[in-house]
Formats: structure tokens, sequence, C-alpha cells
């Protein structure tokens, strides 16, 4: 999933200086699950900007909602009874969410409650790890399920860099580890260690984001009609 | 082939070899490598440019190289994957072939977190491994990566390095055997304080017959204080100073610590000289470049042939 962290809450303030009504808008998928911007932390953002504004002496009105994706039109929809009079809103969605809120309500300014900060997974209990970067061209079968990309912080291909010690990397030893290092002890558990003696040639980037932005279509969204007619 | 560098002669006449280091300057001062130029000169075969080594702005290498082989000396340009992609690299590579510059070590490079520069993106676009493949395929087949031809001569003798004490140890030969499949043909190592050590790994690059497809230069770091040890051992990424080194570095008299260094890098030379595969040493003298015509006096090993 899609990990964040809220925004020290000092660049809210400063972000919504001149705002008036503001809505927080939460969103219930991957930000609720690692924390950073569901219903919960909503209430929390929303109430310390309202004791924010009354310590300045700025009278305000802050109202909360949150639905289950701010990643789709059909969720995004049920927004919009919420912002009759407001002004301003603080998304603690991804920067997906908030730049889907942005196409959605043109007028109104829509604003970054949270730093999204990688596609990850929960490492222990409260702590969230990098796992993918999307490159666009999955290679986990030949690492033993593990990812060189977005694991190792050089992305290397053909094994670790000098840095590797004690099972970590050196870019942070205390709290990283080193891909490498978890890819050989895996391919060795599955007896296929020799395969990394064969050279991964220079990777094409082309598939991730030095291709420029990207799209991609799904034929299973065509529709029905389309195919059915393909057929006859 | 014959590539015009003074290593591969040496090399080629099977004579032990000895490459020196020389850091480039934090700005364009040129004084700084005339100077250590001349601390060298006459005692190694040839002298490596660090490039942005740790991730520090210095002077480019290959233009510190340029200068080098305008001094007589002959340089290995040290190339890292960190700050160029596949575009720069080439087209540096043959800037550098232009300029005289007839050695590359190809290195992954440090990540810019432990440099003057952490804010700064990186790019490893290839690693260490694929940038030895580029070069012996612009150098022998004459075509780039992108698969467009080379024009005119283009030849580089091919180096690359190797952390023995790097985990996971085993690996570490697996890795080298990748490099010597890419075209590497000699191979400098991170600093040994760790003879024992250095030797077991030695014994697995030549039970798989390695040593005979490069030639291995162990690599010697004098030390100036028990400090540096300590640092060494504590601060830089890959390092295995051993607790006796820093005991022995610790144990002499107040003043008399850099000369027990230069002690324990002749006896580790010696050494060297006597473990089966080693063709080299590679002198890392860091900020000491003066040491470094005493060292290989006392070692045997200057002047150079
Ligand atoms: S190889 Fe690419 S797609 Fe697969 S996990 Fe790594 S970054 Fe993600
Ligand atoms: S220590 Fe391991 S994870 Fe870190 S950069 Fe080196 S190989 Fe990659």
């Amino acid at each position: 999933m899609i990990i964040a962290e809220q925004k020290p809450f000092e660049r809210i303030v400063e972000m919504t200086a001149k705002a008036r009504n503001i809505l927080v808008a939460g969103c219930g998928t991957c930000v609720t699950v690692c924390l950073a911007g569901g219903a919960k932390e909503v209430a929390v953002v929303a109430s310390k900007l309202r004791l924010a504004a009354q310590n300045a002496g700025r009278k305000i009105t802050v109202t909360e909602a949150t639905i289950e994706r701010q990643c789709e039109n059909e969720f995004v929809e049920k927004l919009a009874p919420a912002l009759k009079g407001v002004d301003t809103v603080v998304s603690l969605a991804c920067g997906i969410g908030v730049q889907f809120l942005a196409e959605a309500f043109q007028n109104l300014p829509i604003l970054p409650g949270v730093n999204t900060r990688f596609l990850g997974a929960p490492s222990k209990q409260g702590t969230w790890q990098e796992k993918c970067m999307a490159c666009g061209d999955c290679r986990l079968d030949k690492t033993a399920g593990v990812c060189p990309m977005a694991r190792c912080s050089k992305n290397l291909l053909n094994g670790p860099c000098g840095g590797s010690a004690n099972g970590k990397c050196e870019v942070n030893p205390q709290k990283i580890e080193c891909a490498w290092q978890l890819i050989i002890d895996r391919m060795e558990k599955l007896g296929r260690l020799d395969e990394l003696e064969a050279i991964t040639p220079p990777n094409d980037w082309s598939t991730a984001h030095d291709g420029g932005v990207r799209e991609t279509a799904s034929e299973q969204a065509v529709p029905a009609k389309t195919e059915a007619m393909k057929s006859v | 082939m014959t590539i015009e560098s003074n290593l591969e002669r040496v090399l080629q006449a099977g004579k032990f070899a000895v490459t020196g280091e020389l850091g480039p300057p934090r700005g364009a001062d040129v004084e700084v490598i005339k100077k250590k130029a001349q601390l060298l000169k006459g005692h190694v075969d040839a002298v490596n440019v660090t490039d942005n080594q740790t991730a520090i702005v210095r002077m480019s290498s290959v233009a510190a190289c340029a200068l080098l082989s305008q001094l007589g000396l002959d340089p290995v340009l040290q190339m890292v994957c960190r700050d160029r992609n596949r575009i720069a690299l080439q087209s540096d590579l043959f800037g550098a072939y232009a300029l005289g510059i007839r050695n590359v070590l190809c290195l992954t490079g440090d990540h810019q977190k432990f440099g003057d520069h952490p804010t700064a993106k990186n790019v490893f676009d290839l690693d260490s491994i694929q940038l030895i493949q580029t070069v012996k395929r612009l150098r022998d087949e004459k075509k780039m990566l992108g698969g467009s031809d080379v024009q005119g001569e283009f030849k580089m003798l091919i180096g690359a390095a190797e952390n023995p004490f790097g985990d996971p140890f085993k690996f570490r030969v697996t890795r080298l055997a990748k490099k010597v499949a890419a075209g590497v043909q000699f191979l400098q190592t991170q600093c040994i304080f760790n003879l024992p050590k250095f030797k077991e790994w030695m014994k697995m690059v030549c039970d798989r017959g390695l040593h005979e497809k490069v030639a291995i230069f162990g690599g010697v770091t004098p030390i100036k204080s028990a400090g540096m040890a300590k640092y060494m051992k504590n601060s830089v990424a890959g390092m295995d100073v051993p607790d006796e080194i820093i005991k022995r570095v610790a144990g002499v008299p107040k003043g008399k610590a850099s000369e027990e260094g230069v002690k324990i890098a002749v006896e580790t030379i010696q050494q060297l000289k006597e473990t089966p595969g080693v063709r080299g040493i590679h002198m890392m003298a860091i900020e000491w470049e003066e040491m470094v015509p005493k060292i290989l006096q006392q070692a045997g090993l200057s002047p150079r042939p």
C-alpha cells in the first residue's frame, strides 16, 4: 500500500493561514491503515486547527469528512455535500488523492496534509518500510521475492556493494537491511544461488518514471459490448 | 592488444605492480595535483584518481587524470556510477581517452549520504559490473550500449575494486567472478588490515582460478595514528580493522604511532608479495602521499621498472 505520514502541523497551519472554512478530508484506504489520514487522524488535525485558530484569535470553521477512497470518482462524488461553504480542503490522502480532489473540485484549493513516502508494508508494529518503487517491469522472480530496485539503496542488480556489513545497508546500518544479503539468503534457501552468477545487463528504465509520465490501459476495462462485437 | 598504458606494460612483463592513489583538490587548484604527483612519480606504475570519493565534491577525475598524464604519470581514471548515467559515462570515457587516459577503474560509488551534498539525487543507472561490460564493449566491439558504432580508436585497460571484507563473505568471490566475466583486467582490493581474512578470500579466488584471469592488487593504507585506525574501523563503510592493529598503533610511545603505522604497512606488503595469486599492491596513503616512497623503498618495491 501507499505509506504516508502526517506533515508537521506548523506546515498545515502555514498553508491554511488565510482559510476561514476548512474541510479536513480523510481517506479510508492506505492512509487509514498506516495511521496517517483516516477518520481518527482527521479528527485530530481538525481539532488542532480549531485550537490553533482560537489561540491566534482567528474565527474559523473546521469540518471533517472521510470517504472510502479519494482516488476514485464514485467515492469522491460523495464528498460534494460536505463542501458547502468550504473555502479550503486539507486532504489527508496520499498525493494521488490530493490531485484527484483537485481535478474534481476545480475552484477549491486542495492542500496536502500528509507527506506521501513510499510503497510499502509494515515491518513491525507501527513501522512501515519501502518495498517497491513501481519500476514497471517486476523482477521479483529473479531475486527470490526481494526487490533490489526499491530495497537496495543503490538499486544494484548484480549483487551487494562493498558497504554491506552484518546484513545491514551502509546507508543506514541501524535500520535498513541490505537487500542483497536478503536476496542471497533466500536464493540459498531455495537452492538457486547459482543463478546469481549470471550478469544482469543494464536495466531498461523506460518502463519506470524515467520513460516519462506513465499511463496504462486494461483490456478488461473495455466495454463488454465491444468485446461481444469483436467475436461476432 | 596494446593499450599504451604503463600499468599494462608492467603486468605484461610479469612484474609485481604498484599503483598509488591521488585525491583531487576540493576546488580547481592545480598545484595540489602537481605536488602530490611529484611525491608519487617514479615510485608507482600508475596512479588512481578518485572520483568525488565518499561523495565529496572535488575536481573532476577526468581533468585531474589529464593533468597527471601531462606530468608524465600513468593515470587510472576512477569512475563511479553514482553521478552519471550511461550517456554521461560513455561520453566521459571517450573524453578521457582523447586526453591520453588509458586505464579506467569501474566503481559503484559511495552513497551521497556520506558526502558534503547529502540532499543530492543519485543516478546508479549502471552498476560497476555493467560499467565494466560497457567499457569492454566500447573497446572490443566498438559499439556503444545503445548499439551505435564508436568512431575511431578507443582502448583502455579495465580495472575494478572489490572488498574482501564486505558481506556476505562467500558472495564476494562470486562478485569477483562476475567482474571477471564482464571483462575486468586488474582489480584493487579494499585496504587490508585483516590479513588472515584476506588470505582466506584469496584462497577462494585461486580455487576458482580467477587469479589467472585478473591481476589482483592488495590494498595497503599506512595508519597515521590510533585515532585514524579507530575512525576507519567505526565510521568507514566496509572496513575491517582488527583490534590488534589498533592496539599496536596505540601501544607505542607518543609520536611513534605513525612510525608503527609505516611498519605495519611494510609488513603487510611483504605478506602480500608472498600470498599466492597477488600480483601487485595498491597504495592508498590518504593525504599522506609523502610517506609512499619510504614505505615502498622499505618494502623493496621502489624504484619501479
Ligand atoms: S522489481 Fe519493480 S515492480 Fe517489482 S517490486 Fe521491485 S520496484 Fe516493484
Ligand atoms: S549495502 Fe546492500 S542495500 Fe545498501 S547499497 Fe549496498 S548492496 Fe544495496
